[in-house]
């Protein structure tokens, strides 16, 4: 089933979906990227409904790609996540809202920080050190709790997030097989062979 | 399991003698999953005035957005700070425009309000979430751990207590009621409002 995580690290947060995509019990896709670039320094791992997923990831990246040829300068990952907490509050209350959750991943330049913020289809949105969504979620939260340094450096980072993809494919019964996995810190963002 | 325990958390306010107290847990939940030990639901409307929102956590971000909204509204038009009463009216009638669609919040004001002579009176209440007001003299809670707040609040207080008795008062009844419900708790936060200064404190409690 779909999972995803992220966590924070000195500088940088990491972000990892699975890369399948399900329909019932059929796998009809192995290599699905599931983490949107919105910006130069953001990213977002989108589940949930699939199609939801997909339109409402577009409908944001387009949105935030706007604000910045309008005004010359791109959304702080804070700004970024209230606008797409706001839509899916709005949406929720609509006759069909979206069924998507989020972990959006930013670098902000202005204060040199990394930020994580857990976003789901209710519009609830917090920020977190780490964060997961989906069956892993169950696995790999009580996990961090134990191995997560907001110090870690990025080898650190990326053998702590291998503990939860490890740990999931173990004890979960329908595990995903493949991660992508992207990084975002001061020099933008980018993906990593996992 | 109702859409008002989803996220889980509680908050309480209380009287004391020429000050007030509003206390919240930390925890945001899904169900039984912890998802963060750092989720405020209480926010400042004027220096004298503190809003606990308990609920539904998509509401609780929703409903400050909007109440800082209208209150910035009201301070431009009338170019006065809000009045708690006036606050507390504010909060019921916005909620009683969702009444057939509500916003799945229980809001719990406290605050200090001004009398002609010059002084400060307190004030707390709270309303369901369709905004009916409950103005009490002593203590009003709301959240998951509603009915320990009542009963741990019930033993513990006593009138005309001092503001450092008031914070005691009011973080043993959080922590002890919080303790009791699996749905709140993972650190409290308390803030003591009296007439020229609040006091804000973290506490730490249990994180299981």
């Amino acid at each position: 089933m779909e999972t995803s995580f992220a966590l924070t690290g000195n500088g940088y947060v990491i972000v990892a979906a699975d890369t399948t995509a399900a329909r019932s019990i059929v796998k009809m896709k192995i290599d699905e990227d599931k983490i949107k670039t919105l910006s130069s320094h953001l990213l977002m791992a989108h589940s949930g409904e699939p199609g939801d997923t997909i339109q409402f990831a577009e409908y944001v990246e387009r949105n935030i790609r706007l604000f910045q040829i309008r005004n010359n300068y791109a959304l702080r990952p804070s700004a970024a996540a209230s606008w797409i907490r706001r839509s899916l509050a709005q949406s929720l209350r609509s006759r069909h809202p979206y069924a998507v959750n989020l972990l959006l991943g930013g670098y902000d330049t202005a204060e040199d920080q990394p930020h994580l913020y857990w976003i789901d289809y209710l519009g609830t949105s917090t920020e977190v050190p780490f964060g997961a969504h989906g069956y892993g979620s169950y696995f790999a939260l009580s996990l961090l709790d134990r191995y997560h340094d907001p110090n870690a450096t990025l080898e650190e980072g990326l053998a702590t997030l291998r503990r939860c993809v490890d740990e999931v494919s173990k004890r979960l019964v329908v595990s995903p097989g493949k991660y992508k996995v992207k990084v975002v810190d001061k020099d933008g963002t980018r993906e990593i062979e996992f | 399991m109702s859409i008002m325990q989803y996220n889980g958390g509680s908050v309480i306010a209380m009287v004391g003698k020429d000050c007030v107290a509003i206390a919240s847990d930390l925890r945001l939940g899904n169900q039984a999953l912890g998802i963060s030990s750092n989720f405020q639901k209480i926010f400042s409307v004027t220096d004298r005035i503190y809003l606990g929102l308990p609920g539904l956590a998509t509401d609780v971000t929703t409903l400050r957005e909007l109440f800082r909204y209208r209150v910035n509204m009201y301070t431009i038009k009338e170019e006065r700070e809000i009045q708690p009463e006036t606050f507390a009216h504010l909060v019921s009638s916005t909620l009683y425009e969702h009444r057939f669609g509500p916003y799945f919040i229980e809001p719990v004001m406290a605050g200090l309000s001004k009398t002609p002579s010059g002084s400060f009176k307190p004030f707390i209440a709270a309303t369901d979430l369709i905004g009916c007001l409950n103005f009490a003299k002593d203590f009003v809670v709301a959240g998951t751990a509603s009915e320990k707040l009542y009963g741990v609040a019930e033993g513990l207080w006593e009138s005309d207590l001092e503001p450092e008795d008031l914070f005691e008062t009011i973080s043993q009844t959080m922590l002890n009621a919080v303790d009791r419900d699996a749905y709140s708790g993972w650190g409290v936060v308390v803030h003591v409002i009296t007439k020229d200064k609040v006091v804000t404190r973290t506490l730490k409690g249990r994180m299981d």
